[in-house]
């Protein structure tokens, strides 16, 4: 047993941090977050610089040959600045599998300029029923000669505004039970048909509601096979869920970090607020939650990572993850008092982000039902 | 026992439901906080002076009423419910404090206006390092003749920006224990060497740091004695003990949870035939109905010339954070379409639910931190000794 960082993440872990602090006051996140696009062209070419997109693939591809560890360390350091970027949209929920489940020819033309940051990508799974389902899943790919044609609408897609390439999780056929019949394409954004609008999130992360309208997709662009496209989904939803739960770590850490700084400084009564047992009280659950959602995303991780069942796990990191976030940003806010509730604040941005990482990927409840269908069932 | 409220209550609720169906219709009751103009607010003050509402409790010489505590109530909690605007410092701080503590010029040169809804205050409390602690706060007034001048920063002066007048605490004495050395003051918001600069909070809302730089105030505007400000103040708080938190405000966001979700159709899912949803949503009921039941406990005390000062403490904590408990279970309930924001396509009731959300934040510290009000709770109502 071994529950330190490597050298290498330790590494990667400082090298994040320092860049975030050096480049990216919250200030200057919150001036991306209300662009137009809510992206950084310049951020994006930084981060490509220090070799983020690369992170997890093979040498081969251009990447650093690192693993989900080594991406929920950087997601961690992500997650505490807020610094908006597609790398869990790119690297996460598309890159990895492509690597995964590609054809030769898909992964040649897709990870090297993934791994070089030239590539943005976005995963379209969510519809109208925005719960991560396969019954969910309605979009409709029809074959048409050597090519598909989707119609339908995705919402909640975070990043399509900005994405070159679409992952979009579509129904080829009746399949029998929901699972079946769903299929997978790599789809040119450009391809005449789509259109894209952009939703207010809590978090401002530019999620999108993406339509369709006989979008013609060249059937070598299926990721996997036809009719057996679930199961890919649910492979990307396992490393979705850890990314959001890193990320949210990330923002639980920030927040009690700052909470503690306020707590030993602001005087009333005549001593640190943080001298008052009420105080200390908070202190010592938000850290307890902070360690107990950090130990328990890495520890799933790894068991992915491992190759070990991690279902039962992934379900239990979600669950904390976002009650547990939910808790650190309100007992932030009322250590915090009336200057956390003003809009220039950072805290304001860390409270948003935490609600949409609450509900994104599966709320609580969802992950508590797939949980005990697990243990139950 | 009896829960029923008295015959004369019932027909006042009706009376002010049938008012508000006039004067505050719908289109206003589910606008968000950003949304109502200060101006909207004020002309339905008007309204409310006309029928004698705005200061109900004040004898009819000053543009009262003389209701009933129970009424008075009651009409907090029915106005609450539809989020119209009912209380100021203007008619719940300044009004009674002059009545009691105001000279004769005081009271007749302000406490018609308020009545009337003519003139509007912003609250000077709170300051940068004068938050829960507010007895420690900093802002001096220095007696210069018959005037004082007035020197410091104020946080949070709700108001500051539309208001004619502010009602300002500030230190007359340096040397005296903080709690001795505070005046409050009427001060013209018009007056040379006031700044103000606009605060938005997350509840949509705007507040503001005002800036006092040698403002003068005559002495004829200081309330009652010289340093006796923060018994003034400590005393303002015992005409809001009904009022602490009204009930009726959660009441109406779960209502409206209620009314949204037995419709809601997300492409096929019902979150209605949910049985987790189901669960949270008679969780929340149960919660409220044991809200309901502090919050009519406190009135009823008041009504029977009793103080309710731990009682009045249970309401506020248990509102305030029921409330947050709704709200952050509206949101999720709703999945991802419960992080959509107002003005957002598919943003379920244009983003009510999340808008509700962010503004719970406040109330827990807000107007008595909880953790000072649980410590009431402790000692003053279960007897255990102060730490």
């Amino acid at each position: 047993m071994d529950l330190a960082l490597t050298e290498n993440q330790q590494m990667l872990k400082t090298a994040a941090r320092d860049f975030i602090e050096k480049e990216y006051p919250w200030q200057k996140v919150r001036d991306i977050q209300e662009s137009e696009t809510g992206f950084s062209q310049e951020t994006w070419r930084q981060v490509t610089k220090l070799g983020w997109p690369g992170l997890p693939f093979p040498e081969a591809y251009g990447g650093t040959a690192g693993d989900l560890l080594d991406a929920a360390v950087l997601l961690e350091e992500i997650g505490r600045g807020l610094l908006p970027s597609p790398f869990t949209s790119t690297v996460i929920l598309c890159g990895l599998p492509i690597l995964e489940f590609g054809t030769a020819e898909q992964r040649d033309d897709f990870l090297p300029p993934i791994a070089s940051g030239q590539r943005v990508m976005a995963f379209a799974l969510t519809e109208a029923d925005p719960r991560y389902e396969a019954s969910s899943v309605t979009l409709e790919a029809r074959r048409d000669g050597d090519a598909y044609v989707l119609n339908g609408r995705k919402l909640f897609v975070r990043d399509a505004n900005i994405a070159d390439h679409l992952l979009v999780v579509a129904r080829t056929g009746d399949g029998g039970a929901p699972e079946g019949g769903i299929t997978l394409f790599l789809v040119d954004a450009t391809t005449p048909g789509i259109e894209t609008a952009l939703l207010k999130s809590a978090a401002m992360d530019r999620q999108c509601d993406v339509t369709f309208a006989d979008v013609r997709v060249p059937a070598s662009r299926v990721l996997g096979k036809e009719g057996e496209g679930w199961p890919i989904v649910e492979w990307v939803l396992q490393r979705g869920v850890l990314a959001e739960c890193a990320e949210l770590v990330g923002v639980m850490q920030k927040v009690l970090e700052t909470s503690v700084e306020y707590a030993k400084n602001r005087v009333q009564f005549g001593r640190p607020i943080g001298s008052f047992q009420a105080i200390q009280f908070k202190v010592a659950d938000m850290a307890t939650d902070v360690d107990g959602a950090r130990f328990i995303t890495y520890h799933a991780i790894w068991r992915l990572t491992e190759g070990q069942p991690a279902g039962d796990d992934i379900a239990r990191a979600k669950i904390w993850v976002s009650d547990a976030s939910r808790r650190v940003v309100r007992e932030g806010h009322q250590i915090h008092g009336g200057i956390g509730f003003i809009k220039e604040h950072f805290l304001y941005l860390y409270f948003r982000r935490a609600k949409t990482g609450e509900l994104m990927f599966g709320t609580a409840d969802a992950h508590r039902r797939t949980l005990a269908a697990s243990l139950l069932d | 026992m009896d829960f029923q409220l008295p015959d004369n209550v019932e027909e006042f609720r009706s009376e002010i439901k049938e008012f508000i169906d006039a004067e505050w219709p719908e289109s206003l009751r589910n606008k968000s906080q950003t949304e109502i103009s200060y101006e909207e607010e004020r002309t339905f003050c008007k309204k409310l002076a006309k029928k004698g509402w705005l200061v109900m409790s004040l004898p009819e010489e000053y543009g009262g009423k003389r209701r009933s505590i129970l009424e008075q109530y009651i009409f907090q909690e029915t106005m609450a419910y539809y989020g119209a605007p009912y209380g100021t410092t203007a008619t719940t701080i300044v009004a009674p404090t002059l009545m009691r503590y105001g000279t004769d010029e005081q009271k007749s040169t302000f406490i018609p206006r308020i009545a009337a809804g003519e003139i509007d205050f912003a609250l000077g409390y709170s300051e940068p390092n004068a938050g829960t602690d507010l007895a420690s706060l900093q802002l001096r007034a220095e007696l210069d003749g018959d005037e004082y001048v007035l020197n410091g920063t104020k946080m949070f002066t709700s108001l500051a920006h539309k208001a004619d007048y502010c009602w300002l605490a500030a230190r007359t004495d340096t040397d005296a224990p903080k709690h001795k050395g505070i005046s409050l003051f009427i001060v013209d918001m018009k007056a040379p060497g006031i700044t103000t600069r606009p605060l938005w909070t997350m509840g949509g809302g705007r507040t503001n740091q005002t800036f006092w730089d040698n403002v003068r105030v005559p002495v004829s505007q200081r309330i009652g004695e010289e340093n006796q400000g923060w018994y003034y103040v400590a005393t303002a708080l015992d005409f809001e003990r009904i009022g602490v938190f009204p009930v009726s405000r959660v009441r109406r966001q779960f209502d409206r949870l209620v009314e949204y979700v037995r419709t809601a159709d997300f492409g096929g899912y019902r979150p209605a035939q949910d049985p987790d949803v189901r669960r949270r949503i008679a969780d929340l009921s149960t919660d409220l109905e044991v809200a309901q039941m502090l919050s009519y406990r406190a009135a009823w005390m008041v009504s029977q010339g009793q103080v309710p000062n731990y009682e009045a403490a249970m309401v506020k904590i248990f509102g305030t954070e029921l409330q947050q408990r709704l709200t952050h279970t509206a949101t999720q309930v709703l999945e991802l379409y419960g992080q959509l924001l107002e003005g957002s396509p598919h943003a379920p009731a244009n983003g009510y639910f999340e808008q509700a959300y962010e503004a719970a934040v406040m109330p827990t510290f807000g107007a008595g931190s909880n953790e000072i009000l649980r410590q009431i709770i402790a000692a003053r109502g279960m007897g255990l000794p102060r730490g």
